[in-house]
């Protein structure tokens, strides 16, 4: 199984944000990188696969600075066997541009599959993969929780409202990875002692421009101060009024 | 100007999200053409004219009967190209994140995906869009023509603007087998529940409920408000077994934006929050005064759930029976 991995390196999710002073981006003093949470679901499927494959090869792709080679020895630490970052020292705001700068670098191999996250958590995109998907012109499954590979013929399940979608399609195929698929491993001391020496490969890549531009990004509005109406199940009857009276939704 | 406006069916029925769909096309001014792919004539379709569409376009192919996101994404984009359409919108549901982005590849551009908030401003689009878990707004400006959104559910409130509402079917060629990717079977859950992301009301529960068997409780209350309430959960209690993932709200589950939305023994992560705050009215319940939640909530109660909650039902039991 030949397995390429697209992964991010997002702020992780308890970062405080702070706008920084041009008043459109993201603060980045203090903050604490990580992988992509929904990425992890997708490196350990990866690792999975070759496992149960008994060979093959798991690459770690990212594109992002300089510092993201860090995300990467990440991955290689849970276990995955190289990693390229297409470096540029800004991630595009428009996901089309990303994904043509993934696409342009798996264009030239052919991978049994492709796995993505369903989403990064800091851009909320939700959509380089099934774009990358339409790039290489290969099928695509996203938001998978549940997968069976047997040769070239793939079974995954997506959640959709009310119900689960039960989706077959064949291989080579583009997926992106969702809760519930598989629990990530830690990487192991002896994994993140590997990572030091597996190949890393880094590319400069000059990212278009797109068609997206920021205009500015903001704190969201503060909720209306709250309060407590009370304690106890004494309050109940207070709180039926408000929520009749005030907020108007009963 | 004219602006698409994608609907969803399932079974042959419009989704409710489509009027919403509308709603938001309206406001960019212009005409709106719906467009729903469909194995047949979809009922309900007649209806998006009352919220604002001229036209209302069924693309029939036998392949449509579940979700076939190649086909789809081929007519759409097909009826796009020839339609020169400004703007094309989605709704950001399960099926619109999926299709959203294969349709707007098509057409050479990205989707700005699960928006909140949208202008017309002088020939472009402005755009808002929650980021970071909902720490902050991004505001765009899209330039691609065409752009294509997709709306973040419960958010475009659907208002009732009559227009002609003109059906036209149009039979549309698929892919051979409808595509490569094929949707086999949906396994359904159980009569009678409701979606986390399609609920009015939601009544979710944390470790507070101390174990799975308890959150009767919160289905009790969630039954008194007569079939618009769903239960839903914290991730804690998802990891644990004792909800299924489907019911997850947060960063790593669903985003969600009802009328009200009652947080029961939940303390109110960061992550949590993330797939809530733009809900209408928020309700704590926790023993912890000092609970996270409580910054967030427009009406908190500090106590003991087990006493709190079948009061509450008691109630809006009342109040509805
Ligand atoms: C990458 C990442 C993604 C995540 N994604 C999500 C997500 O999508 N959704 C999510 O929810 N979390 C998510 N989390 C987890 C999140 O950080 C919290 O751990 C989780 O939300 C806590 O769940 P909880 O509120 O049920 O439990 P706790 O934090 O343990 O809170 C339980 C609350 O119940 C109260 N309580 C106890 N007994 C009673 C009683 N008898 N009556 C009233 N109140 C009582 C307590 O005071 C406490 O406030 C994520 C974490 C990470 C790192
Ligand atoms: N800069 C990037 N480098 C590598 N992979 C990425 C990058 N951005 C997004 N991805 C992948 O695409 C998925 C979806 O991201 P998004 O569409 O931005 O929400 C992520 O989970 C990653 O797998």
């Amino acid at each position: 199984m030949k397995i390429a991995v697209c992964i991010k390196r997002v702020p992780d999710s308890e970062t405080r944000v702070k706008i920084a002073a041009d008043g459109k981006s993201l603060d980045e003093a203090g903050v604490k990188f990580v992988l992509n949470p929904y990425d992890e679901f997708a490196v350990e499927e990866a690792l999975r696969r070759k496992e149960k494959a008994g060979t093959g090869e798991v690459v770690v792709v990212c594109l992002g600075p300089a510092a993201a080679q860090e995300t990467l020895r990440t991955a290689l630490a849970m276990g995955a066997d190289r990693g390229v970052l297409l470096q540029a020292d800004k991630i595009p705001i428009d996901p089309l541009e990303v994904a043509k700068v993934i696409a342009t670098e798996l264009k030239s191999t052919t991978w049994d599959l492709i796995l993505f996250g369903r989403m990064a958590i800091d851009d909320y995109n939700t959509q380089v993969g099934p774009l990358v998907a339409e790039l290489l012109g290969l099928p695509c499954v996203t938001a998978v929780s549940h997968l069976d590979i047997d040769g070239t013929k793939g079974v995954a399940e997506r959640e959709i409202e009310g119900g689960i979608e039960v989706v077959d399609f064949p291989l080579p195929a583009v997926l992106t990875a969702d809760k519930g698929l598989n629990e990530p491993r830690y990487p192991a001391l002896k994994g993140i002692m590997a990572a030091k020496k597996k190949p890393l490969e880094v590319k400069p890549v000059q990212p278009g421009g797109g068609a997206l531009e920021v205009v500015a990004l903001t704190p969201p509005p503060e909720r209306k101060e709250g309060r407590i109406v009370g304690e106890g199940a004494g309050a109940v009857g207070e709180l039926v009024r408000l929520l009749r009276e005030e907020a108007k939704v009963l | 100007m004219t602006t698409l406006a994608v609907l969803e069916q399932r079974d042959g029925v419009l989704r409710k999200i489509s009027h919403e769909v509308v709603t938001a096309a309206q406001r960019l001014g212009g005409s709106v053409e719906a467009v729903v792919c469909a194995p047949a004539q979809v009922q309900g379709a007649d209806q998006v004219g009352k919220f604002g569409a001229d036209k209302i376009v069924t693309l029939t192919n036998p392949a449509f009967a579940t979700y076939a996101p190649e086909a789809c994404a081929q007519a759409l984009a097909e009826q796009a190209k020839q339609g020169g359409y400004r703007t094309v919108v989605f709704a950001a549901s399960a099926t619109g994140k999926d299709l959203a982005p294969r349709v707007a590849a098509k057409l050479g551009v990205g989707v700005a995906a699960d928006i909140t908030d949208l202008a017309a401003e002088g020939g472009a689009f402005v755009v808002t869009r929650p980021v970071y878990a909902g720490k902050a707004l991004l505001k765009v400006r899209l330039t691609a023509q065409p752009a294509v959104l997709s709306l973040r559910p419960n958010v475009f409130t659907p208002v009732e603007r009559p227009r002609a509402g003109a059906a036209e079917m149009v039979a549309v060629n698929v892919p051979p087998g409808g595509g490569r990717v094929i949707v086999r079977e949906i396994k359904a859950a159980p009569a009678g529940t409701l979606d986390v992301a399609e609920a009015q009301v939601i009544i979710s529960g944390g470790r507070g409920l101390k174990e799975p068997a308890n959150f009767k409780v919160l289905e009790e209350l969630a039954r008194a408000f007569g079939g618009q309430a769903a239960v839903g959960a914290s991730r804690a209690v998802v990891d644990a077994g004792w909800r299924a993932h489907a019911d997850q709200v947060g960063q790593t589950g669903k985003t969600v934006s009802p009328s009200l939305y009652i947080a029961v023994g939940i303390s109110g992560a960061i992550q949590h929050l993330a797939g809530m705050r733009t809900s209408k009215v928020i309700v704590a319940i926790n023993k912890d005064k000092d609970a996270p939640i409580f910054k967030v909530a427009d009406y908190g109660v500090v106590g003991d759930l087990f006493e709190i909650v079948p009061k509450l039902t008691d109630a809006i039991r009342k109040l509805h029976g």
